[in-house]
């Protein structure tokens, strides 16, 4: 059951992206693009995200598990370090250089765009680089 | 803004079943590094959750076709090899990505992803900046 409702999240997941205009990388760069034509829009994507889901969260909070598992996998680190500081920046320059974020770059894979393809790729042998690092240095 | 509304409220209904029912944190960038380097019996509902990711963009290219159409012409394929190794080696240096700290972590009210959203968003800012300058374009 739990593969079906992962299955649904992310079905759902995908048609809210592509409806609110997340899959369009100029729609993405529009909206960081503060100092020049600033298109507000996407806004709309995270107010609409974040209302829905801090009602959920706060409605369900004091429960002692979810419906299909033992306990609530959330995380539990509190500490604002330079690891959390630093990756966001590299993570933002790298979004706002091609527009893409992860979620939007997988939904994109079905259009078969080559720069996709290469963009999805690419992020995949980071994060294998990423695992060898953090074993090597941040262990 | 309504679309990007609809859309937003329709991801946030998304996460929420995924926190309801599994308990689990809808973070785009830890599914897909649990995937690449796996954990004992952590890995089915990973793959589903990528599988209903494509299965929702081959739906889009019916519904809503103009969802893979792009205008940005100042692009190589350069530019999306280095923003994917950006992308892949922040999102877990950071522990997280848009989806993980800027829809479910605010929504926890976590600092750490109030703050990873402020710099990350920031750092985008930044990016569009220094693209437009030296190409002339987004």
């Amino acid at each position: 059951m739990k593969g079906l409702i992962s299955f649904i999240v992310g079905l759902l997941f995908a048609l809210g992206l592509g409806l609110s205009g997340m899959t369009q990388t100029h729609v993405v760069k529009g909206f960081l693009d503060v100092f020049g034509n600033w298109n507000l829009n996407l806004m709309g994507v995270m107010i609409g995200a974040i209302a829905v889901h801090s009602i959920v969260y706060h409605l369900i909070k004091k429960k002692e598990s979810p419906l299909f598992d033992s306990k609530f996998h959330l995380p539990t680190k509190k500490d604002l370090d330079g690891r959390l500081i630093t990756g966001a920046a590299i993570f933002g320059l790298g979004w706002g250089w091609a527009g893409i974020c992860p979620g939007p770059g997988i939904v994109s894979l079905v259009s078969g765009d080559l720069n996709i393809v290469v963009f999805i790729l690419s992020m995949a042998v980071s994060m294998y680089a990423f695992k060898f690092y953090e074993e090597k240095f941040l262990k | 803004m309504t679309a990007a509304l609809i859309g937003g409220a329709i991801i946030g209904v998304a996460v929420s079943l995924m926190l309801v029912f599994n308990g689990r944190v809808t973070g785009i960038s830890g599914i897909v590094s649990g995937v690449l380097s796996p954990r004992k019996n952590d890995i089915s509902w990973r793959i589903l959750f990528l599988l209903g990711l494509l299965s929702g963009g081959v739906l889009l290219r019916f519904i809503q076709p103009e969802a893979f159409q792009n205008a940005s012409n100042n692009m190589g394929l350069i530019d999306y090899a280095v923003a994917g190794l950006l992308v892949g080696f922040g999102t877990l240096l950071g522990n997280g990505c848009t989806s993980g700290h800027g829809v479910c972590g605010i929504s926890r009210l976590s600092v750490r992803s109030i703050i990873a959203t402020i710099v990350f968003i920031t750092f985008g800012v930044l990016s569009v900046f220094i693209f437009k300058t030296l190409r002339g374009g987004v």
